[in-house]
C-alpha cells in the first residue's frame, strides 16, 4: 500500500517536472509571464514531492518491508538503522531516485533567487533543468521504480510495479543485504558527494543554454553561476577524493586509485570543470574564448551524464559494477540529444561568441591559461580514449583490446608534469602581455630555491629521475605560490600600514578568488607529494609468523601479539583481530595496530580492515591475510609502508579549505559584483 | 602572423596528446579475452599481458597462506553481451558456466592476498600472462559477485 502510493507520488513528480518545461517554453514563446510563473512554482513543488517521495522509500527501508524489490535487495535485518537509511542510493533505482531528489533540491534553489535582472534567463533556466530532472524521473518511473513489489503468480516470484491478476503479495523474511565492503563511513558519503558535484554543474549548464537560446551571450550567465561552478567543483573533488580513502581503507591493496572505468567516468567532468573554472576568468577578465567556455560547459554536463550511464549500465566491468539494464541505450540517447542540441545553439551563436580583444603573447596569463585547458582537455582525451578503447577496438577488429592503470600513467604523466609547471609560471605572467623577460625576473628566486631543494632529495632521499623531476616541480609550485602571497601581503603590510599577518589575512579576503585559487594549488601541490610517495616509493612484504616472532620492513619492526577471533550475532559478523606492536629503527615502540578480517553471515564475505600508522613521514598498514586456528605457524600478514600519503589526505583537507575561501559568498552578492568589477579594472591597471 | 605562433603552439601540443596516446596504447593494451578465445590463441601471446574473464569454480579454489598462493579455476563465460541476456543476465551465465562440465576451464595462480570477493560464481576478471604449462599467471585480479547486487528473482523464489 505504503510502496504504490510511492510510486503514485513519483509518478505526480514526474508530471509536474514535465509540466514546468513545458510551460516554460511556452509561456515564454507566447509571453505569458503568468504561465511562466506557473513554471517556476511548478518546478518549486518537485523538491516537496521527490522529498515526499524519498521519505516513502526511506521509511521501507527502516521499516524491512522486504516485499518491496529494492528493500529487499539493498538491506537486511542485521543492518544499523542508518546504513538502512543510506542503502537508499546503494542501488540503481534508489541512487537515480536520489540523483533526482538532489536536482531538484538545487533548480528549486535557483528559481527562488531574485531573478529582476535577469529575467529572461528564468523560463529557460527551467526548461532545460527541467528536462534533465524529468529524464531522470522517467527513468525512475518506467524502468527502475523502486516501489516494485514482489507477487507470487503461476510463473514465481516476481517484481511487479501493479499487482498482476491472481497474484499475492510476496514477503521473504529477510534481506540480501547491502555489500559489507559498502557498509563504510568513507562509502555512506562518497556517492551523494560525487552525486552533488554531478548536479550541481547542471545547473552552470542550463544558465549558459539560457544566454544561448536568449542571445544574452556576455558573461552574465557565468557571473551568476561561478559560485554554482565552485560548490560543484568542491562536491565533486570531494567525492574522488573520498572514494580513493574508501579504496585505500577498505579494499586492501594499499592503493587509492585503480584507473578503474568509472572512477575515470567520475574524473572525467572533473578535468573539463577544472579547465572551465579557469577559462571563464579570461572570459570575465578579457572577454575572450567565449566559444570554448560553452564547449566546456557542455562537455562537462554530458561528461555529467555520461558518467551517471558508465556506473549505471554494466557496459564496461570495472569493481562499481550495477547490473545492465535497460536504461543504457536511453542514456545514449540522451546524451546525444543535448549534444547535439547544445552544439546547434553554440553555432546559431557562433559570431556574437567571438572574442572582443586578441591574444598577442604566448607568456601572457591569458595564453597559458589557454595552454592549461588545451592541457587538461588532453588528459580527458587520453581517459576516454582508454575507456573506450575496448570498445573499439571490439567494433573494428572483433577482438577486445583493453587498457590497464600503466596507460594512463604513462600517457597523463608528461600532461600532469607540464600543468605543474604552468602552475608555476601563470601565477606570475600578467594579463595581455608578458615577456621572457619580465617572466624571468619574477621566477628566478623561486626556481633557484627549486633546484636547493631537488638538490637535497637527491642528496638524502632518491635519485629516481622521476621521483626528481616530480619533487623539482612541486616545490616550484609551492615557492611560487607562497612567493606570490608574500609580496602580495608585503605590499599591502607597506600601503595600508598593516602588521604582516593582517595584511596576510585581509589579502586574502579581498581577493579570495585568487588567493583561494593559491591554497587550491598548494594543496594540489600537498596531494601531489602524497601521491609520488606512494606511487614511487611503496614497499610491500608479507610472511607467515608466530605469536612473538616479527617481521622488518624498510626499518620498522612489525612484532605479532595476539589474535582473537568472536561472533557479534545482532550484527551478523565475525570478528578476527590481531594485535601487532611496531618498533622503530631504534627500537623505539611507536605504537600497536589491530588490524582485522570481518566475516558477514548474511552474504557470506569477508572485508579485510587494515591497521594504520601514520605519520607524515610515511604509513605502516598492515593486512590481516590469513589465520588457522590451530596452525603452530601462525598468522599471516601483508604488509605495506607507504611513503609520504598522508599528504595525500592532508592536502585534500586543504583543498577544501581552499575552495572554500574561493566560493564564500559575500554579505551583499550585487554588491560585490560591482565591487569586484571595479577592483578587476584596477587589478588590470595594476598588472 | 600573430594567429600563426598560436596555432602552431596547439597543433604541437595536440601532436603531443596523440603520441602520448599512440606510443602508450601499443605499450600497454592488452587482450581482453575470453576462456576459448584464449585456448584458441595459444602460444601466439604466449609473451604478451592478457586479460581474462571466466566464472570461478568454488571447490577449486586453493590458498597456501605460507607463500600467499592461491589457485583456482574459472570456467568460459560467453563475452558477447546479448548472449548473456539469452542466458538470462551475468549470475544466470555464470551459474550456467559453473555447472557445464563441458566448458572449458583454465588454473589461475596469482600471489598475494586471498581476495574478500573470491567465491563460486564469482566473476573473475585476470590480468597476467599464460604459462607454457597451461596455468595462467595472473598479476592482478578482479572480482565481481553479481549475485551481491541487483537481480531480478529472489533466491528464495528460484529455489521453490
Amino acid at each position: 500500500m505504503i510502496a504504490d502510493f510511492g510510486y503514485g507520488v513519483l509518478v505526480v513528480s514526474f508530471l509536474t517536472a514535465l509540466y514546468s518545461v513545458f510551460a516554460a517554453i511556452y509561456g515564454e514563446l507566447k509571453k505569458l509571464p503568468n504561465m511562466v510563473e506557473s513554471a517556476r512554482r511548478a518546478m518549486l513543488l518537485t523538491w516537496p514531492l521527490l522529498t515526499l517521495t524519498a521519505g516513502i522509500l526511506i521509511y521501507l527501508l527502516v521499516n524491512d518491508h522486504y516485499e518491496v524489490q529494492f528493500v529487499y535487495e539493498v538491506t537486511s535485518l542485521s543492518m544499523p538503522t542508518y546504513l538502512k537509511v543510506t542503502a537508499w542510493w546503494g542501488g540503481q533505482a534508489g541512487s537515480l531516485l536520489f540523483w533526482s531528489w538532489l536536482m531538484s533540491a538545487f533548480t528549486s534553489l535557483v528559481t527562488f533567487k531574485k531573478w529582476d535582472r535577469d529575467r529572461e534567463f528564468l523560463p529557460w533556466v527551467i526548461a532545460v533543468a527541467g528536462i534533465t530532472l524529468a529524464f531522470f524521473l522517467g527513468m525512475n518511473v518506467v524502468f527502475e521504480n523502486p516501489f516494485r513489489q514482489l507477487y507470487q503468480t503461476f510463473e514465481g516470484i516476481n517484481p511487479y510495479t501493479f499487482q498482476p491478476a491472481d497474484s499475492i503479495l510476496f514477503t521473504p523474511a529477510d534481506g540480501r543485504g547491502l555489500n559489507p565492503l559498502l557498509r563504510h563511513p568513507g562509502m555512506v558519503i562518497h556517492p551523494p558527494m560525487l552525486y552533488l558535484g554531478f548536479v550541481s554543474f547542471v545547473i552552470p549548464f542550463a544558465f549558459a543554454m539560457a544566454a544561448l537560446i536568449t542571445g544574452r551571450t556576455d558573461d552574465r550567465w557565468i557571473r551568476l553561476t561561478r559560485r554554482w561552478t565552485l560548490w560543484a567543483w568542491l562536491f565533486l573533488s570531494a567525492g574522488l577524493v573520498l572514494g580513493g580513502r574508501w579504496a585505500y581503507d577498505v579494499l586492501g591493496w594499499g592503493g587509492y586509485w585503480g584507473w578503474d572505468p568509472v572512477e575515470i567516468a567520475a574524473f572525467m567532468p572533473w578535468l573539463t570543470g577544472t579547465a572551465f573554472l579557469h577559462s571563464v576568468m579570461i572570459q570575465e577578465k578579457r572577454g575572450m574564448l567565449k566559444q570554448w567556455n560553452m564547449i566546456l560547459i557542455v562537455l562537462t554536463y554530458d561528461l555529467v551524464i555520461f558518467g551517471t550511464f558508465l556506473t549505471r549500465s554494466g557496459v564496461l566491468s570495472s569493481v562499481h559494477a550495477f547490473a545492465e539494464s535497460a536504461i543504457g541505450p536511453l542514456f545514449f540517447v540522451f546524451i546525444g540529444f543535448t549534444l547535439i542540441t547544445s552544439i546547434a545553439l553554440i553555432i546559431h551563436r557562433w559570431d556574437s561568441l567571438k572574442s572582443e580583444t586578441k591574444m598577442t603573447s604566448l607568456l601572457s596569463r591569458e595564453a597559458l591559461f589557454l595552454l592549461n585547458n588545451l592541457l587538461f582537455i588532453g588528459i580527458l582525451v587520453v581517459c576516454f580514449w582508454g575507456v573506450i578503447y575496448p570498445l573499439i577496438s571490439e567494433l573494428f577488429t572483433g577482438q577486445k583490446v583493453t587498457v590497464g592503470p600503466p596507460f594512463y600513467e604513462r600517457a597523463t604523466g608528461p600532461l600532469w608534469a607540464s600543468l605543474m609547471l604552468l602552475m608555476g609560471i601563470a601565477p606570475l605572467s600578467a594579463w595581455g602581455h608578458s615577456t621572457v623577460k619580465t617572466l624571468g625576473r619574477a621566477i628566478w628566486k623561486p626556481t633557484v630555491g627549486a633546484v636547493i631543494i631537488t638538490s637535497v632529495i637527491y642528496a638524502t632521499y632518491t635519485q629516481k629521475i622521476i621521483a626528481l623531476i616530480s619533487f623539482f616541480l612541486i616545490a616550484l609550485v609551492i615557492l611560487v605560490t607562497i612567493y606570490e602571497y608574500w609580496r602580495g601581503a608585503h605590499a599591502r603590510q607597506r600601503s595600508q600600514g598593516e602588521n604582516f599577518f593582517a595584511a596576510f589575512w585581509n589579502l586574502t579576503g579581498r581577493n579570495r578568488r585568487r588567493y583561494g585559487g593559491y591554497i587550491i594549488h598548494l594543496s594540489m601541490m600537498l596531494m601531489a607529494i602524497g601521491i609520488v610517495g606512494i606511487e614511487m616509493f611503496q614497499v610491500e612484504t608479507q610472511g607467515t609468523i608466530a605469536v612473538g616472532d616479527s617481521i622488518n620492513i624498510s626499518g620498522y619492526t612489525i612484532k605479532y601479539k595476539e589474535v582473537a577471533s568472536w561472533d557479534d550475532n545482532p550484527s551478523g559478523v565475525n570478528y578476527t583481530r590481531a594485535v601487532v606492536e611496531i618498533y622503530g629503527e631504534d627500537g623505539a615502540y611507536l605504537g600497536n595496530l589491530k588490524p582485522r578480517k570481518d566475516f558477514y553471515f548474511d552474504s557470506q564475505q569477508n572485508m579485510t580492515i587494515p591497521g594504520q600508522l601514520a605519520s607524515l613521514k610515511d604509513e605502516v598498514y598492515v593486512l590481516l591475510i590469513n589465520w588457522e586456528p590451530i596452525s603452530p605457524v601462525g598468522t599471516t600478514f601483508k604488509i605495506f609502508v607507504n611513503p609520504l600519503v598522508n599528504w595525500l589526505w592532508m592536502g585534500s583537507f586543504l583543498f577544501i579549505v581552499g575552495i572554500i575561501i574561493a566560493a564564500w559568498p559575500d554579505k551583499d552578492t550585487e554588491l560585490a559584483v560591482v565591487r569586484s568589477s571595479k577592483q578587476v579594472r584596477q587589478a588590470s591597471a595594476a598588472d | 602572423m600573430k594567429i600563426n605562433k598560436f596555432v602552431i603552439g596547439g597543433f604541437l601540443i595536440l601532436g603531443a596528446v596523440v603520441f602520448l596516446i599512440w606510443s602508450s596504447t601499443a605499450a600497454t593494451s592488452e587482450y581482453f579475452l575470453t576462456i576459448d578465445e584464449l585456448n584458441e590463441k595459444g602460444a601466439s601471446i604466449a609473451d604478451r599481458n592478457v586479460r581474462l574473464s571466466g566464472a570461478v569454480i568454488g571447490d577449486s579454489i586453493q590458498y597456501d597462506a605460507q607463500t600467499l598462493t592461491l589457485t583456482f579455476e574459472i570456467a568460459h563465460v560467453p563475452a558477447d553481451q546479448a548472449l548473456i541476456e539469452d542466458e538470462g543476465g551475468l549470475a544466470v551465465a555464470l551459474h550456467q558456466a559453473v555447472i557445464d562440465p563441458t566448458r572449458s576451464r583454465v588454473k589461475i595462480q596469482y600471489i598475494g592476498p586471498m581476495p574478500d570477493l573470491l567465491r563460486h560464481e564469482a566473476q573473475a576478471i585476470v590480468t597476467g600472462k599464460l604459462g607454457e604449462d597451461g596455468v595462467f599467471f595472473a598479476d592482478e585480479l578482479l572480482l565481481k559477485c553479481p549475485t551481491k547486487y541487483e537481480e531480478a528473482v529472489p533466491e528464495q523464489a528460484a529455489n521453490k
